[in-house]
């Protein structure tokens, strides 16, 4: 079993990570949720990843993109994305 | 030993030495994160696989400070499995638990895949694992198995630090 190649950083309830998650869905994409805790001190480890302590924030392991912000985030997957899954690419 | 009979729990019909242990996919709790797990995807070498009380019971605080003490996740990947959720996960492993890695397991299923499921008396609804240990190895299978029998229970230390080293050997 390999692992998928989006990560999600998110938080439970959080309207935003569920935007980012309804574009995965709608483009078919695999991907593994990680759920960090409400408290912003306490998420260090996406700010590692990202530069900053906000959910969502995405990884792409295939193109080695990692971004906040659920717009730039909804943007980029369709961009990337859209049209290879019109395709029935992926 | 106190001066009256401890309890015991009923006789269960558990995970067995030479048995694969069942596969199961739960929330993975670390010390920043929790992901969706699947056992057979982290287990690669010498595992222990440590059922316990739900967080916040002395049984399981006494658990976790004995293994941090031993210092067994410096040895083998050691995974604990209780009902709590992963916030409580995430508290329990702030204050200890050290290098250990947290299942969650609300539904009490994996336990019971397990055979080490415990219907605690006065919290109705509730049936959450009893302390118990199984040493997996590379391949999931179990090489050593301990099971509370008592409530309360700990589990064997010295004897499964010993089947740790055997099979590190």
């Amino acid at each position: 079993m390999t692992d998928p190649q989006i990560t999600l950083y998110r938080l439970q309830a959080c309207p935003y990570c569920e935007r980012v998650v309804r574009t995965l869905d709608r483009l078919g994409l695999e991907y593994q949720s990680r759920y960090v805790e409400p408290m912003h001190s306490e998420r260090n480890v996406v700010k590692r990843v990202s530069g900053a302590r906000s959910v969502p924030a995405l990884v792409d392991h295939e193109t080695g993109v990692t971004m906040s912000e659920s717009a730039n985030i909804v943007e980029y997957l369709e961009g990337t994305y859209a049209e290879t899954a019109t395709d029935g690419g992926v | 030993m106190p001066e009256f009979a401890i309890v015991d729990l009923p006789e269960t019909d558990h995970v067995t030495a030479g048995e694969t242990a069942p596969d199961f996919t739960r929330p993975l709790v670390g010390e920043e994160f929790w992901e969706d797990r699947a056992l057979d995807a982290v287990v690669d070498g010498p595992t222990l696989l440590v059922f316990h009380p739900m967080d916040g019971a002395f049984q399981t605080t006494y658990i976790y400070n004995e293994i941090d003490d031993r210092g067994w996740a410096d040895a083998v990947a050691v995974y604990g499995v209780s009902i709590s959720s992963p916030y409580e996960h995430k508290r329990l492993l702030a204050e200890r638990g050290e290098g250990v890695r947290v299942f969650s397991d609300p539904g009490g299923d994996v336990a019971e895949s397990y055979g080490v499921t415990h219907d605690i008396d006065g919290m109705t609804g509730i049936t959450e694992a009893r302390p118990a240990v199984f040493l997996l190895d590379s391949d999931r299978v179990v090489r050593h198995v301990w099971v509370g029998d008592e409530h309360p229970s700990f589990p064997d230390y010295d004897a499964i630090e010993s089947a740790v080293d055997a099979l590190l050997d």
